[in-house]
């Protein structure tokens, strides 16, 4: 199939960066969609121009480096799937795509379409963790019954990638999809339950100091979110975070 | 009701994030506490060594090209795996050998080399495009008959799609892993599955446009579970559809995330037609010499987990190397690093001025000067191809002497070629992936070269070698 | 937000029945509980109560869109925004802006008439209702706004819920459903009650 890219481009972080059009063909309906942007950069070197920088690692789903807003979309058109699981079997000969970064102002561009995602770090650095010291005195995990329930749905959490599409879909830049599901992976277990108080304040104030926007419920991230996390996980959080606040130890 | 007993522990076929996330967290609480800083996107590009010990990394600042100084009094080198070196592997992208082959070429010994695991259930490659090989998790082959058609003309119809493989009856399907190994059946070892389904392609029975896949077929599993459920659920004579049905949804439940990422890779259905597997490079048993301390040739390196060579000599089994993974760096490193920094407890921080740090971090630069200013016409990703095919065909899962000896003088040819001809545009004072590919394609060249070499010495079937 | 949006909520019901009076075959009835109203210590109280209630939301719901606003400086050069959330969710500010405009024009005809500037003798709140929806443009902006504030409501309420984390599958379907009932209600209601009162000027001639 052949296609036409608009893909942004930006030399560095103080660069004003522009939308940049190239035509590209023979591109396979078999092959991913970073497989077509290697064949755009290819081309680009062979014509002796700089390729488009992108993160990506995994190219399987999993690793949650890849990031491109496709046509409008956080991760293109297909639901539940990342960039590097998008196959040009999704688009038409002939069709015009459109490839952006994540654009968030707690998440500034590097450089073309990546962008500095260590605003999700330091959030997790915050309080996505659980303190127990287990060098020696580890325990057998199956000693501690917990209801299949919870771990099922702490699972489900858990299984948040931290890709930032959520942030990137959102009308207001809101990162709660992500906050609340890395609150809940702890929350719902009861290691996690000891510290729960503390972390949820925590985290939710790290995302307010990122600058992230408010959440306005629109659901837009639970849509496009590539592992299907739940806006269940938000309104979870916001009781957390209102009775944490009530009846927390601290002043 | 009882299953067979699981093969390992099994998080929803992503044990090993899962285990990620949780080493993830722990390590934010000690970034947290101060007690760990964190240098993401930057790359570990040379080793110092201060009076025959290690001493400390340059770094490059990935978004910047800086190069830096860290100084410490023992370096730990965690890099995982080199299957990158036959470009098409499960592992990421970003993975290489630098951390390791620098060590390396500083006098840390490496071994075994050449042993290197291929795992018989990945996504077969649809083309030239093709940029890594996905893995299906091996708990499918706890369900899954594998086969191939009988006579190769059946073959021939799969592969231009002018029949499928649903309409092939039992009896024109070779299950050739039951036919030859009785006793294992489709659950023989890796390294025997992955060479007996090379061999059923290399003869022509291949099922996939590259000639290059076999079936994984859960149609039986499919009525097996189906029938159970019927019965526990007191569904009496349940007809053939509810059967397939209950089945389907049994198998979700256990692979449910595994077929959804094969349908969304391949756009087939893997409840009704049998799944395409082959095999593809996934772990790499050689690596870094340790003794039982886990430390290197070279005084105060360490080195753990994949990049080194340990606990899993020529043959690794399934999850191990998530075992691996904490046996070094949760149980061992922790206890055995500290007999070494007994040692160092009246030495100060070590300085970054010191002259083997300019001496090293010149190097680095030098080389990086170099690469820049070849400006050749080839891009990088060129040289990676070639060397991959090369590993590939003449040191995959069966070697013999006359292609390990060609692959020796190919990658020669190909290593010389890429010094005067490899094309890195863009600054090194910025972001530049170009220039980062380079460099890791240059240690490949080498590391490529050691494993033929390696291969060669071993006149001998071990293992995964062949 | 949330918690200033639920008590206009439920300021909404009050006011839909209390308007829903003025239906009824005696004018009486409107009359008395519009006097109950204006007269009543504790309604007196929870006029303040109400007006606050309306400030904070509006000045809240103004604050968080510009916070929001700043928090992308850079907007999409192509974007599709209703792929993945409905337009009554990403448009709460202009569909809540127009609702202002339509309150100041509603509280100059009502409050400020009555309170300030006072009815000519002879005329109760009835008669002020009916002579006003005798236009059929005044009758015709109200019930756009109220389509307007349908709209709000739409988005508005099941949001609220969402907010104070009141989510559980069990409840969900009855939440949403009562969301668009509610909306519908409101709407409806006070339309019907308008266009109603400009049919029949033309029954009494």
């Amino acid at each position: 199939m052949d296609l036409t890219l608009k893909v942004w481009r930006q030399k560095n972080s103080q660069a004003k960066g522009k939308m940049e059009t190239y035509p590209i063909s023979d591109i396979s309906e078999d092959s991913s969609f970073l497989e077509m942007m290697d064949v755009l950069n290819g081309n680009l070197i062979n014509s002796g121009k700089e390729p488009v920088a992108f993160d990506h690692d995994c190219r399987e789903g999993i690793c949650g480096m890849c990031s491109m807003y496709i046509n409008g979309q956080a991760h293109g058109p297909m639901r539940g799937t990342t960039t590097c699981q998008l196959h040009m079997r999704s688009f038409r000969d002939g069709e015009t795509i459109y490839i952006e970064p994540w654009r968030s102002g707690s998440m500034p561009v590097i450089k073309d379409l990546v962008v500095d995602r260590s605003a999700f770090d330091r959030i997790q650095q915050a309080g996505g963790f659980v303190s127990v010291n287990t060098s020696g005195n580890t325990q057998d995990a199956n000693a501690v019954p917990i209801p299949k329930v919870n771990a099922d749905k702490a699972f489900d959490a858990a299984a948040c990638i931290g890709c930032a599409a959520c942030v990137a879909t959102c009308k207001n830049s809101s990162a709660m999809l992500f906050v609340a599901a890395k609150v809940s992976q702890y929350s719902y277990l009861p290691q996690g339950e000891v510290e729960a108080k503390d972390r949820v304040v925590n985290m939710v104030n790290q995302m307010d100091k990122e600058g992230f926007g408010n959440c306005t419920n629109t659901g837009a991230c639970e849509v496009e979110c590539p592992k299907g996390i739940s806006l269940e996980y938000i309104a979870r959080m916001n009781r957390e975070y209102v009775s944490a606040t009530i009846s927390s130890e601290k002043k | 009701m009882e299953f067979l007993v699981s093969r390992t522990f099994y998080a929803r076929g992503q044990t090993g994030q899962q285990l990620l996330l949780g080493a993830y967290s722990a390590m934010n609480r000690q970034i947290a506490k101060g007690k760990i800083q964190m240098f993401s996107r930057h790359e570990m590009v040379e080793l110092v060594k201060v009076d025959g010990k290690a001493r400390g990394i340059i770094a490059r600042n990935l978004i910047t090209g800086e190069l830096e100084r860290h100084s410490a009094h023992a370096v730990v080198i965690a890099s995982g795996g080199y299957g990158n070196v036959f470009f098409l592997s499960t592992n990421a992208m970003g993975s290489n050998t630098t951390a390791a082959w620098k060590i390396h070429r500083n006098g840390a010994f490496f071994a075994n080399p050449c042993y290197t695991q291929i795992h018989p259930t990945c996504i077969p490659r649809s083309g030239e495009h093709q940029s890594k090989l996905t893995l299906m998790s091996e708990s499918l082959r706890n369900d899954g008959r594998i086969w191939v058609p009988k006579n190769l003309e059946d073959a021939e119809k799969i592969r231009s799609k002018t029949i499928k493989p649903t309409e092939l009856k039992e009896e024109d399907r070779d299950y050739y892993l039951e036919r030859r190994y009785p006793a294992f059946g489709n659950l023989v070892p890796r390294d025997v599955a992955s060479r007996a389904a090379k061999e059923r392609c290399d003869a022509g029975y291949g099922v996939n446009s590259t000639g290059e896949a076999v079936y994984l077929d859960f149609s039986a599993a499919i009525e097996r579970y189906g029938k159970e459920k019927a019965l526990v659920s007191g569904i009496k004579q349940p007809s053939v559809e509810k059967i397939i049905e209950l089945g389907e949804e049994v198998v979700e439940q256990k692979y449910g995330n595994l077929f959804q990422m094969y349908e969304k890779i391949v756009a087939e259905n893997p409840y009704k037609t049998p799944m395409m597997i082959y095999p593809a490079v996934h772990y790499t048993m050689g690596g870094v010499w340790v003794d039982y301390n886990l430390m290197t040739t070279i005084p105060g390196c360490y080195c753990i987990g994949e990049a080194n060579f340990s606990d899993h000599g020529a043959n690794r089994l399934g999850a191990s190397a998530l075992m691996q993974g904490l046996a070094d760096g949760y149980f061992v490193l922790p206890y055995t690093i500290g007999d070494f920094l007994a040692n160092d407890i009246r030495t100060g921080p070590i300085s970054t001025d010191l002259k083997e740090f300019e001496i090293a971090e010149k190097n680095v630069s030098d080389t990086i000067d170099k690469l820049m200013s070849i400006k050749g016409d080839k891009p990088v990703d060129y040289f990676h191809k070639r060397l991959g095919k090369v590993m590939w065909e003449f040191a995959g899962m069966a070697r013999n002497k006359e292609g390990l000896e060609h692959a020796i003088s190919e990658i020669k040819t190909i290593r010389k070629e890429f010094w005067e001809n490899v094309r890195i545009p863009g600054d090194k004072d910025e972001m530049n992936t170009e220039l980062e590919k380079a460099g890791r394609v240059a240690d490949f060249l080498e590391l490529g070269e050691l494993f033929a070499k390696d291969g060669l010495e071993r006149s001998e079937s071990r293992g995964r070698t062949f | 937000m949330a918690l200033s949006g639920l008590f206009l909520i439920i300021f909404l019901v009050t006011h839909l029945v209390i308007n829903s009076f003025t239906l009824a075959p005696s004018k009486e009835l409107f009359n008395d509980a519009a006097h109950f109203m204006a007269t009543n210590p504790v309604i007196y109280l929870m006029q303040y109560v109400l007006a606050l209630g309306f400030i904070i939301h509006i000045g809240m719901g103004i604050k968080l869109t510009l916070q929001n606003r700043k928090a992308r400086p850079k907007s999409y050069a192509y974007n599709q925004p209703s792929k993945n959330a409905d337009l009554s969710s990403r448009s709460m500010i202009i569909s809540g802006g127009l609702v202002i405009v339509f309150l100041i024009l509603h509280l100059r005809d009502y409050f400020y008439e009555i309170k300030f500037v006072g009815l000519p003798s002879g005329t109760t709140d009835y008669d002020l209702v009916v002579n006003l929806f005798s236009s059929p443009i005044y009758t015709g902006v109200y019930v756009i706004s109220f389509i307007v504030l349908g709209f709000h409501l739409n988005h508005g309420f099941k949001s609220a819920f969402q907010s104070v984390g009141a989510n559980h599958k069990k409840y969900n379907p009855a939440i949403k459903i009562a969301g668009t009932a509610y909306s519908i209600l409101i709407s409806v209601g006070f339309s019907t009650i308008a266009v109603v009162h400009f049919i029949n000027q033309y029954s009494f001639n």
